[in-house]
């Protein structure tokens, strides 16, 4: 369980928000809206250890996420505004690559994963010649490599057309129905009912 | 965790391979200033010898500052330095396989290339073992030691000259014993002192510019 209390998220001297509690459960997801520069990223951000909020803090199953610093990243995957793979690597190369980095693979190899997201005929090509939306695929493949219980996205969708959205639904609810916990903001028009979600909205104050 | 280290070293010797231009340009900048510069100090050679171990070891010096931009830049752009810092790994060996595969890439050729230019320079053959030596031992440092610098500034977009006014200062002290190194042994004087020293100065960054590069860059993408 995921556990936020009294947060007051700050960017270049601007409080985004401030008194956030929250709390969610395993097999939830919480769908975070508000208009641009609401502080969606920030929050994310914060929540995956990568800032630190101005006050508050965040608990892991109870504990500071600042005392269980090394098994709480183990425990979480971050997709964020920037895809996080390299041009230069092929789609193939840039999997290996993050499923070492993550430490805790799963058994899917990564031909089934792009298979899955129908990259995978471009598993030998640099990731610089892909479209903005196969980009995408490649950085969603991540969800993949791991067995990472907590999932933070920020924009999963964008770029995608829509049988990738459904197949990236597909993850979300096989994810939250094996006990997992995710996190998530869109702007894209997502019926987030058929998952077990709820939602928190930013910027309301301002 | 160790495996995590090996893969960053292998990815980054790997993208090293696949761009020349990254590890070319130091080198290139090295060899072609050094010999512009025996083209303009005339035909006297022992003047070439006697400021032979200085002009080579400035070039080397700037040649080094020249890649350090970029140690950390594309990372952190494209998104990788996000995740390298949400590994179990901790950062600060992560940090030391970039490090690593930055000198390989950059500072060992500048090795490679440290003999045939003292030729060029009229500098008798234990000097020229020397000055490889002092450049094998210095070229980590400047890497260690950039590396924090980058890190201070890779969230600035144009940060080259910003850059150099932060490292260079650090790296005066190796240049001064290197430098002294090469002329102690064109004056055949001993030269263990001045490589103890260099020793010490690549063990001290090597403990300590990991953790602090690992620090700064947690620091910076927290903004």
């Amino acid at each position: 369980m995921l556990e936020v209390r009294d947060l007051v998220g700050v960017r270049s001297e601007r409080r985004l928000f401030e008194n956030l509690s929250f709390s969610v459960r395993e097999n939830e997801l919480l769908y975070i809206s508000g208009r641009n520069g609401s502080g969606k990223t920030t929050l994310l951000r914060i929540l995956c250890g990568l800032a630190r909020p101005e006050t508050g803090e965040i608990l892991w199953h109870g504990v500071r996420i600042e005392e269980i610093q090394t098994e709480y990243v183990q425990s979480l995957v971050y997709v964020g505004h920037e895809n996080g793979i390299k041009g230069d690597l092929t789609v193939i190369e840039n999997l290996a690559f993050d499923r070492v980095l993550r430490g805790n693979s799963t058994k899917q190899t990564a031909h089934e994963i792009l298979d899955r997201l129908g990259i995978v005929r471009y598993a030998q090509i640099p990731c610089r010649y892909l479209s903005a939306g196969q980009k995408r695929r490649v950085a969603l493949a991540r969800l993949q490599v791991s067995d990472a219980r907590l999932w933070l996205l920020d924009e999963p969708f964008t770029a995608l057309d829509e049988p990738t959205q459904e197949i990236i639904i597909d993850w979300l609810s096989s994810h939250l129905e094996s006990g997992g916990i995710c996190i998530a903001t869109s702007h894209q028009p997502i019926d987030w009912s058929r998952l077990n979600s709820s939602e928190i909205k930013l910027g309301e104050q301002s | 965790m160790n495996s995590a280290f090996g893969a960053l070293l292998k990815r980054d010797l790997l993208l090293a391979f696949r761009n020349p231009g990254d590890y070319a340009t130091p080198v290139i900048f090295f060899v072609v200033s050094t010999t512009l510069f025996s083209f303009a100090a005339g035909t006297d050679n022992q003047l070439l010898k006697a400021i032979g171990p200085g002009v080579i070891w400035v070039a080397a010096l700037l040649a080094s500052m020249l890649s350090l931009d970029g140690i950390f830049r594309s990372d952190f752009e494209d998104g990788t330095l996000e995740q390298m810092l949400l590994a179990p790994a901790p950062m600060s060996l992560l940090v030391l396989a970039k490090i690593i595969t930055h000198w390989i890439s950059t500072g060992l050729p500048l090795v490679a290339a440290s003999p045939l230019l003292g030729i060029l320079m009229n500098l008798d053959s234990f000097s020229i073992a020397i000055l490889a030596v002092t450049i094998a031992l210095s070229t980590p440092v400047f890497s260690l030691i950039g590396a924090f610098g980058a890190s201070l500034v890779v969230t600035q977009k144009k940060a080259g000259v910003l850059l150099s006014l932060l490292t260079l200062p650090l790296c005066i002290p190796v240049l001064i014993y290197s430098v002294s190194a090469v002329i102690a042994a064109a004056a055949e004087l001993p030269v263990t002192g001045h490589i103890s020293l260099l020793c010490a100065f690549l063990v001290f960054s090597l403990t300590v510019a990991p953790f602090a590069t690992a620090g700064s860059l947690r620091m910076m993408s927290g903004d």
